[in-house]
């Protein structure tokens, strides 16, 4: 009998503090191939501490990840490989141009030719002829191009958002709604964290609601997002 | 191998190209060295001091003091754009990471001590016909060992408020003992004795290294991992 597919993500028990504050409280999480997962919640409500678990950018105080059925470890760095993030912040060296981060990145991580590929991606993104210039010399819009450019470089199965929409105005906005409508095949998952679930309804298919580190609601897309937000407004106000 | 080989030096290169463009590390320490210096040169009474006596004092608080200021901005460059999380989420490991970071490092420190190093001679009238590969192992040796720590503390205190401040706080103390050492060859080597007094000095500059270089490898996750 062939085992099934290993989920995409499955956090178990995910707890983290800082000091006495508690962020994360026994967070469990699993995510399919095909899934995209909004999480939403107010501010501190461990959101952004979710996501850097997930990208195993942070250890967790208690609990596990797994990416792939692989767990993120720290002698373990492949089972990093398949995740791709994309936040506010462009990880991107603004004293070197877009293809030279592009090609450190794409020898980060082994790819196959990483000039080609960061031209490739480069194109893929509109900014081939800006390929020259450094991150900071770019409009916001342009610079978010060129950190998806980045975060999508290695073809990433896992993609995770943080606030993606942050500072991008309403046709950058669509541009990159349609962009990742566009990479969530079967294949692929995502886990979206944002402050306003109207950012990336559409994209969702199933929305979690986190307050104070726990889920306080998580289930496939309610239809109505007029009516799940009067859910999530009595559920941020308690 | 060859891929560590090529992850580190991709990291490296990445630094080395940084500072090219900003040179605001390389260029810093080059000119605090040269100021130190002078400074030393005209300060001091030939008469009073002899300058075998005072030289290699001279020498290794200016390399001490010029490494700091290389070093300082090895992880806050990291800072922009949270740079430094995109190093972290690729699939390399942390030991390579800190490798790639360390001979960045060690390259800034060398080209400062390379800079330093024509002018110490100048100013003190030094012949070092005889004695300048051994110094020059002598600086290699002792730089390695104090650019491994660097490079660590450099990681611990980028997200501190005043990491500038903290980085020669933590520092300094663990350059004291190859310091001491390097002081104790130096001397020797620039009074023309012969090099099999200097071998116990240079022997405990590689341990050092060696120490303190796995050290750093097996702390850097630690310190680096949120």
């Amino acid at each position: 009998m062939p085992l099934a597919d290993p989920p995409l993500v499955e956090a178990r028990g995910l707890a983290r503090r800082y000091g006495a504050v508690r962020a994360l409280a026994g967070v469990d999480l699993t995510l399919r191939r095909g899934e995209v997962l909004l999480v939403l919640g107010p501010n501190g409500a461990g959101k952004s501490t979710l996501l850097r678990s997930l990208a195993g950018l942070l250890r967790p105080t208690a609990g596990s990840v797994a990416i792939n059925g692989r767990m993120l470890t720290r002698d373990d760095p492949d089972a990093r490989r398949p995740i791709g993030l994309l936040s506010h912040q462009s990880l991107l060296y603004d004293e070197l141009t877009l293809l030279e981060n592009l090609i450190l990145a794409g020898t980060l991580y082994d790819l196959p030719d990483p000039p080609a590929r960061a031209r490739a991606a480069l194109t893929a993104q509109g900014l081939e002829h800006r390929a020259d210039d450094r991150p900071r010399s770019l409009s916001r819009g342009m610079q978010q191009r060129a950190a998806i450019a980045r975060a999508l470089l290695h073809d990433p199965a896992l993609l995770l958002l943080d606030e993606p929409f942050t500072g991008l105005d309403a046709v950058a906005g669509d541009r990159l709604r349609e962009l990742l409508r566009e990479h969530c095949t079967e294949g692929r998952g995502m886990v979206i964290v944002t402050h306003h679930a109207a950012e990336a309804w559409e994209l969702a298919t199933r929305v979690g609601v986190l307050l104070q580190g726990r889920w306080a609601f998580e289930s496939p897309r309610p239809p109505d997002m007029a009516q799940f937000h009067r859910v999530y407004q009595e559920l941020a106000r308690g | 191998m060859g891929r560590m080989l090529r992850l580190v030096l991709a990291i490296a290169g990445k630094d080395i190209r940084l500072e090219l463009r900003t040179r605001t590390s390389l260029l810093s320490a080059a000119v605090f060295a040269a100021l130190m210096l002078i400074v030393f040169n005209f300060a001091r009474d030939p008469t009073a001091v002899a300058t075998l006596d005072l030289a290699p004092s001279v020498l290794w608080v200016t390399v001490s003091f010029a490494s700091v200021v290389a070093m300082n901005r090895a992880f806050t460059v990291e800072r922009e754009n949270a740079a430094f999380d995109g190093l972290l989420l690729a699939p390399v490991s942390r030991e390579l990471l800190y490798l790639g970071k360390y001979l960045a490092n060690l390259v800034f420190v060398l080209v400062v001590e390379a800079i330093a190093l024509p002018l110490f001679v100048l100013f003190f009238n030094l012949d070092l016909s005889k004695a300048l590969l051994p110094l020059v192992l002598t600086l290699l040796l002792a730089t390695a060992g104090f650019v491994a720590v660097g490079t660590l503390f450099s990681a611990m205190v980028a997200k501190t408020r005043f990491a500038e401040l903290m980085l020669p706080v933590l520092l300094l103390p663990f350059m004291v003992p190859p310091l001491i050492y390097a002081v104790k060859v130096t001397v020797p080597l620039l009074a023309g004795r012969p090099l099999s007094e200097v071998i116990p000095g240079l022997n405990f500059l590689a341990v050092y290294d060696v120490v303190f270089l796995t050290l750093a490898i097996l702390l850097f996750p630690a310190v680096v991992d949120e």
